[in-house]
């Protein structure tokens, strides 16, 4: 397990007090680094308060590593700047792209899995990679429609672009869940065959059903707690693997901060029990 | 162009509602929702007077009206929106109520003030040491927070209480000129409303004038203006970093 980090939370500025009190043993929090791109200002106060005092984890959004263009040179390098002032414990991105021709879309998109694309996000992660001077990981996306183009399998794709750059793999589980969902296939099946030793972190979500088209289309919301389904699916990932950083993640409906601790408190013992189990 | 590259521009073409197959699927509108909400989102946050003077659905509408124009270019949502106020000038809906691009602009300032540079302002202490010659040969640097505007009518004061806990109430909005100066030296952005002679005091500092010739402005503004207390107030509220001294001009020398 990296260093002594167990379960986290992402850092939301309304629990910032309880947050920065919170005592629990292998407790880490994980900001979007695009929100603290500023020259200045409370945020980033913020920020280097709970760093002096808690592992952080980068989670970007805004690499837009799957677009057919090089990451942007000026986010590229105010993402450095960050990494270097914060040096989070972990840095990750996803399989999606963001922005596109110069306009920033706040959502992560997919594309179809070609030869081509292989090449261009292994040259974007390699870019990033050496721009930020450390490896980052790449996390598997939610899925809502069929794509077609496909030359890759998701986990071959992923396995490969390991392979080619050096990277390793943030997987969250509620985006596998809901991804077969939606694109009919077996959740269990795709965790028994994802590449664990490449596995630096894992995220659990709740998610919502389309207000429209009800269960046969979930949305990876982060507006809910985790569902029993997708504990369910966790639990038997870190039997398989072994323990990892964990982090749950809410950015909608945020409760109180003690409910968002009593699920972190439950992704630590899974993981803690686990890292006895192998022990013993 | 690249097949990938051509699949993104039909995908972001049907973000933005052009027709294609791949956006004709029922779930596609879980993309084109989260894009849209999250650009809208945005706007209304980062215009909290503009929202509590016209109504969220009024703020809504416009954002989506800009956002159809201008997309961000930065990830950093907090900072997008910069050109709202001069799109409310030319938004029609907009009409009926003039004074919103003066708001927005002056919702625009707080934001560049919340998230400009964190640097110390100038304490009173600096002011002692200027020696009586010094205030042809120094200049204030501004705080990289301050943002100030003058207007010909109760604009700041009709803002200031769109960004407190006001309740509707009558408009307090009136023919009477007020200036407004936004800055954050500490943690919090303040706000200060400004006379006029305060306002070209602020104005001349921030052309690069020399102390005697930002006095000058402001006095020439009004007469009766007491510089004293007048510079007292800018530096108490933290308008001003740093005293930078000016090396005079070589005398020009004919070639």
């Amino acid at each position: 397990m990296n260093h002594d980090l167990t379960a986290g939370l992402g850092l939301k500025p309304i629990h910032y007090q309880e947050a920065l009190a919170a005592s629990a043993g292998g407790l880490w929090f994980e900001v979007h680094p695009e929100n603290y791109m500023a020259d200045g200002g409370p945020r980033l106060t913020w920020l280097e308060r709970m760093g002096a005092r808690r592992p952080l984890s980068f989670h970007g959004v805004a690499l837009s590593l799957a677009a057919d263009a090089d990451p942007d040179r000026g986010h590229l390098a105010r993402l450095k700047d960050l990494v270097d002032r914060f040096k989070p414990a972990l840095v990750s991105e996803h399989l999606a792209w963001s922005a596109w021709r110069g306009a920033y879309h706040p959502d992560l998109l997919p594309f179809p899995r070609t030869r081509q694309a292989l090449t261009r996000i292994a040259a974007n992660v390699h870019r990033a990679q050496d721009a930020l001077g450390r490896p980052i990981a790449v996390e598997n996306p939610s899925h809502y429609m069929p794509i077609d183009g496909h030359d890759w399998d998701e986990i071959d794709f992923l396995s490969e672009l390991v392979r080619r750059t050096g990277c390793s793999l943030l997987l969250d589980v509620n985006n596998v869940f809901v991804s077969a969902n939606n694109l009919r296939f077996s959740a269990e099946a795709y965790l028994d065959a994802f590449p664990g030793e490449h596995v630096a972190e894992i995220h659990l979500a709740g998610h919502a059903e389309d207000p429209d088209l009800g269960r046969a289309l979930l949305i990876d919301s982060h507006s809910a707690p985790v569902a029993d389904r997708v504990w369910a699916l966790y639990e038997r990932l870190v039997a398989r693997i072994g323990p990892r950083p964990t982090l749950i993640e809410r950015d909608d409906d945020i409760p109180a901060f003690a409910e968002l601790m009593a699920e972190r408190d439950r992704a630590h013992a899974v993981l803690t029990t686990c890292s006895r189990g192998v022990a013993a | 162009m690249s097949p990938l590259a051509a699949w993104q521009d039909a995908f972001a073409a049907g973000l933005r509602g052009a027709e294609h197959p791949l956006a004709a699927h029922p779930a596609f509108a879980v993309y084109r929702n989260t894009v849209w909400k999250g650009w809208i989102d945005a706007l209304e946050a980062n215009y909290p007077a503009i929202a509590a003077l016209t109504g969220s659905d009024w703020t809504r509408a416009a954002a989506a009206a800009f956002a159809e124009i201008h997309a961000p270019s930065c990830p950093m949502l907090s900072l997008y929106g910069e050109g709202f106020a001069d799109f409310l000038v030319e938004f029609p809906p907009a009409g009926l109520l003039p004074f919103l691009p003066d708001i927005a602009r002056l919702d625009r300032g707080w934001t560049e003030a919340h998230l400009a540079a964190d640097v110390p302002v100038l304490g009173f202490g600096s002011l002692a040491e200027l020696d009586a010659g010094a205030m042809e040969r120094t200049r204030c640097r501004l705080h990289p927070s301050a943002r100030f505007a003058w207007f010909e009518t109760t604009i700041p004061t009709l803002w200031l209480a769109n960004r407190t806990d006001f309740e509707g109430g009558e408009l307090l909005l009136d023919d009477r000129p007020e200036g407004l100066l936004l800055a954050r030296p500490a943690e919090s952005v303040e706000a200060l409303v400004l006379d006029a002679a305060a306002f070209a005091f602020l104005d001349a500092s921030r052309s690069g004038a020399t102390l005697l010739d930002c006095a000058i402005a402001a006095l020439a503004t009004d007469p009766r203006a007491e510089l004293g207390s007048l510079l007292g107030r800018l530096i108490g509220f933290g308008a001003f970093t740093d005293f930078i001294p000016i090396e005079p001009e070589p005398p020009h020398v004919p070639a």
